[in-house]
């Protein structure tokens, strides 16, 4: 990889309620128009990772304590969200969380906040363009549609804002696998066609491994494992524990005890 | 029969000043989730910032109405700043318990300096604003009320529903966090949306005087009958306040003319506690969509 | 049957859920409530003067209204605007059963404290519906309305003239003064108290304390959550009804005047000011704000004696208004859990002394 790196995290601590240490140490480096991908199991520390770098820490009383994170070349961590946001930087938060009583052409208008005063229609066509499912129910409640228009009313609303990096927080929870399958094609065709960086959180390993160029692992706070995406399909740990298969490539079975050696390895 | 049309005129134009005193209110709560205890407070210093400046600064009647209302913004701006803006992301409970105590010390305030008293504006409407229909009357300051409540109506529709501004404003009230995530200034959005309600409740609060003449009391216990009004329009509908607003006008000077005058001030409440018996989020509140 | 004393342990060694439940850790509380009990009715009576007497009385009586309002706000999360009239029913209930019934007071302080509990489950109602904020103005609405009608039902409350109580008596001997009152305040005040904090360690207090932070998932853990919200408003109710009640007697005749907003407002600020959630935060609230009042009278008093600002009109109400706003906005501000968070800070910071951690 030789291409400019647009975003570089070193050796971050994130610290909760003063008290709560979960990152340790995260460093990572994001080149410029790549998908990267973030994997890990429940409470890695994934989420925080991507807090930490679109300032969304500080409402829940987060901080990043030690380290630095690097945008461009200038040092971001612990500015206020709206002073990200404005660099370029968007999250699209776990969970979807629309706004529920707004309809989807004004949840998608809320995404023009960082370019406040400058027209949008163009942009809104460009993310009809992408999600075609949106067009029909711009005028519905965002509160009555369905998981998978969610998802890309979500991801739709943060192209609103011109991101040149995208930070997508497991856009794949709780969605019927063939809606997974058209989102993560839409997330690819973005980063090509919008020169979009990318940094994907996720817990379905596999479909993020086939579109993430970069990937990297992360166990309690800590990168632990890191590689191009077609190398670590092949790791046989994260065959095995992340998409489900023994190192063998067989269907894992739960008796196999050796799992438990080799995860230690890595803490 | 003359005698009804009369109290249906003035129900009407009294529920507009309702109206138009709920909207500051509803404007705070729509993009923070707020209920103002102290909006009566708000009114009642719209009013004697105006009186001050008419009476004891002798400005002219537009310069001080001008002045109120860049006082009055600017006040609300400051309020937020210093005493809410500190207790953003912590519990409702808090905040509510906050504006209740910013009632009682804004109360005390003014009561300290103006005392009890009742004052009046000098005469400030045109007569020309007056509109006679054989029998019925309508005086001035309530052509006036009436107008003013449909000019703010308007402009918030608008304002919410088609400016930017106002959607981030509906954004931050629905979903906090979503909102920062996509770079929504949200402090700008509370500390925006207390300086516009306190700019409309001052404009509300130099009207009420005009009726009523000025008093702290007086103007403090409308700044509580606000929330019949809102009940019954809905919490965040700002045209359900003016709505609410004309029915808890009717039905008080209706029950005042009719029944007993002294039944006139508890009436807006049973009508609010029987409402809320039987549509809980009000006519024309949003039903609130509980996924979980 | 020498059982060991039990000291604070250096840490949480609690492995018993019977151990987390315990009021007193250590056998140092016991002796300090005893020691306390017995200079309460041993000596303040008989020191103090009328004066400070009634001080105290009235801490009293707003400490038992006040643990009610907890109890509501504090530990089931919903927040009423209507305390204070609830305490006037109380004050009303007893002085018309002590008048048209003859009621002795030892009857007609608990049975003006369920009618007061029963008026509030009338108004607690619309919560079978409503949440939060909704339910807050329901319950301003209550105050307003429970307000005209104790002015307006001429036929049972004589409206603006007031009703005088008769001289109370408990087994013929009557109850008069300062001392009398004081006896029988914080005897009801020690037992109010003591069934505060048992309830919350009782299914009850946790139901409530559930619905508090989640009335959802409290649902679901098959809590009924409307029963208790009820229930918890009567039980609120009942504690203001009983302070009402004791109110009424001891200030011999009432009126509507005193059981307005204003009250409510009191009420809550003494349970912030004390720490929502706390028994101990409650009665710390209840001294500070009846001792605020004193203390503002005393200082509007001694303005007009000084005389220098002589003119303009002084009087002690607005003042007070003013303090208390600013109490409650200062403490939100910036000690939301209260004087009682303050009072275990320096607690433990003597506890702990020298080592600090």
């Amino acid at each position: 990889m030789n291409d400019k790196i647009l975003l570089q995290i070193n050796n971050i601590g994130v610290v909760y309620s003063d008290v709560i240490q979960v990152l340790k140490g995260v460093s990572l480096s994001v080149p410029e128009n790549r998908i990267i991908s973030l994997l890990g199991s429940n409470g890695a520390g994934k989420s925080t990772t991507l807090k930490a770098i679109s300032g969304l820490l500080k409402p829940e009383n987060g901080k990043v304590t030690e380290g630095s994170i690097l945008y461009d070349g200038t040092e971001i961590h612990n500015l206020p969200p709206e002073t990200i946001t404005r660099q370029g930087i968007i999250q699209v938060l776990e969970g979807r969380q629309p706004f529920k009583y707004l309809t989807i052409e004004e949840n998608l208008r809320v995404g023009t906040a960082t370019r406040f005063g400058k027209p949008y229609k163009e942009d809104l066509d460009l993310v009809y363009a992408y999600f075609p499912v949106l067009v029909k129910r711009r005028k519905t409640l965002a509160g009555y549609c369905s998981g998978g228009e969610l998802q890309m009313l979500v991801i739709g609303r943060a192209l609103m804002a011109h991101p040149k990096l995208l930070l997508l927080d497991e856009p794949s929870l709780g969605l019927a696998p063939m809606v997974v399958q058209e989102i993560f094609r839409i997330i690819r065709r973005i980063n090509e066609e919008q020169e979009t960086t990318i940094v994907l959180v996720e817990q379905n390993a596999n479909m993020a491994l086939q579109i993430a160029h970069y990937g990297y692992v992360m166990e309690n706070g800590k990168i632990v494992m890191e590689g191009d995406a077609a190398e670590l399909r092949e790791n046989p740990d994260v065959k095995e524990f992340y998409l489900g298969m023994g190192a063998t490539g067989i269907a894992k079975s739960y008796q196999d005890v050796k799992a438990y050696k080799r995860r230690k390895r890595w803490l | 029969m003359d005698f009804f049309i009369q109290l249906l005129v003035n129900g009407i134009s009294i529920g507009f000043l309702y109206g138009l005193s709920a909207m500051g209110f509803v404007m705070i709560y729509k993009a923070s989730s707020v209920l103002n205890f102290a909006h009566g407070e708000l009114l009642a210093i719209g009013a004697f910032l105006f009186l001050a400046l008419v009476t004891w600064a002798e400005l002219p009647v537009a310069a001080a109405f001008i002045l109120t209302l860049a006082g009055t913004f600017v006040f609300g701006f400051i309020v937020e700043r210093l005493f809410l803006r500190p207790l953003i992301g912590e519990p409702l409970i808090e905040i509510i318990m906050l504006t209740v105590g910013l009632a009682a010390m804004f109360k005390g305030a003014l009561l300290l300096i103006w005392g009890g008293n009742l004052y009046t504006y000098p005469d400030l409407l045109p007569e020309f604003l007056a509109w006679n229909w054989g029998v019925v009357q309508v005086p001035p300051v309530y052509v006036s009320a009436i107008f003013m409540g449909i000019v703010f109506l308007l402009l918030f529709g608008l304002f919410f529903k088609y400016s930017s501004q106002g959607i981030y404003m509906r954004s931050v009230a629905d979903n906090q966090p979503a909102a920062l995530s996509l770079g929504v200034h949200v402090r700008r959005v509370f500390a925006l949306s207390w300086a516009i309600a306190a700019l409309v409740a001052g404009i509300s609060g130099i009207i009420l005087g005009l009726i009523n003449g000025i008093n702290v009391h007086e103007l403090s216990s409308i700044g509580l009958k606000v929330f019949p009004v809102v009940i019954l329009g809905g919490l965040d509908s700002i045209s359900g306040a003016i709505i609410g607003g004309i029915i808890i006008g009717l039905l008080e000077t209706m029950t005042g003319g009719y029944l007993s005058p002294s039944l006139r001030d508890v009436i807006p409440y049973i009508a609010l506690v029987a409402i809320l018996l039987v549509r809980p989020y009000g006519l024309f509140g949003l039903v609130e969509i509980e996924r979980v | 049957m020498l059982r060991r004393f039990r000291f604070h342990p250096c840490g949480n060694y609690r492995d018993h859920y019977e151990k987390e439940l315990t009021i007193f850790e250590t056998d140092f509380g016991r002796l300090w409530m005893t020691i306390g009990l017995s200079v309460l009715f041993g000596l303040v009576p008989f020191l103090l003067g009328s004066y400070p007497l009634y001080i105290i009385n009235m801490i009293g009586i707003a400490a038992i209204a006040a643990l009610g309002l907890n109890i509501l706000v504090g530990y089931t999360g919903l927040i009423s605007l209507g305390h204070g009239a609830f305490f006037g029913v109380g004050a009303y209930a007893a002085a018309i059963l002590a008048t048209e019934w003859n009621f002795p007071i030892l009857l007609a302080l608990p049975a003006a404290g369920l009618i007061t509990a029963l008026v509030g489950i009338i108004f607690g109602l619309p919560s079978v519906r409503l949440k939060g904020l909704y339910l807050t103005i329901a319950t301003l609405a209550g105050q307003f309305i429970i307000e005209y009608i104790l002015l307006h039902w001429e036929g049972l409350t004589k409206g603006t003239m007031g009703i005088i109580l008769p001289e109370a008596g408990i087994f013929g001997l009557s109850i008069t003064g300062d001392r009398g009152y004081f006896f029988l305040i914080y005897l009801c005040l020690v037992l109010m108290t003591w069934l505060a904090v048992n309830l919350v360690r009782t299914k009850f207090g946790r139901a409530f304390i559930a619905i508090r932070d989640n009335d959802r998932a409290a649902e679901g853990m098959g809590i009924p959550v409307f029963r208790y919200k009820l229930l918890s408003f009567g039980i609120s109710s009942f504690y203001a009804g009983l302070a009402g009640a004791l109110f009424a007697y001891y200030m011999i005749s009432i009126t509507t005047e005193p059981f307005n907003l204003m009250l409510s407002v009191e009420y809550i600020a003494m349970i912030i000011i004390g720490g929502l959630g706390s028994i101990t935060g409650t009665i710390f609230g209840a001294i500070f704000i009846t001792g605020l009042n004193e203390a503002l009278r005393w200082f509007t008093d001694w303005l007009i004696n000084v005389g220098g600002i002589t003119g303009v009109e002084l009087t002690v109400a607005p003042l007070r208004e003013f303090a208390f706003g600013l109490a409650i906005v200062l403490f939100i501000l910036f000690e939301p859990k209260g004087l009682a968070e303050l009072w275990r800070i320096i607690r433990s910071s003597f506890r702990l002394w020298p080592f600090s951690y």
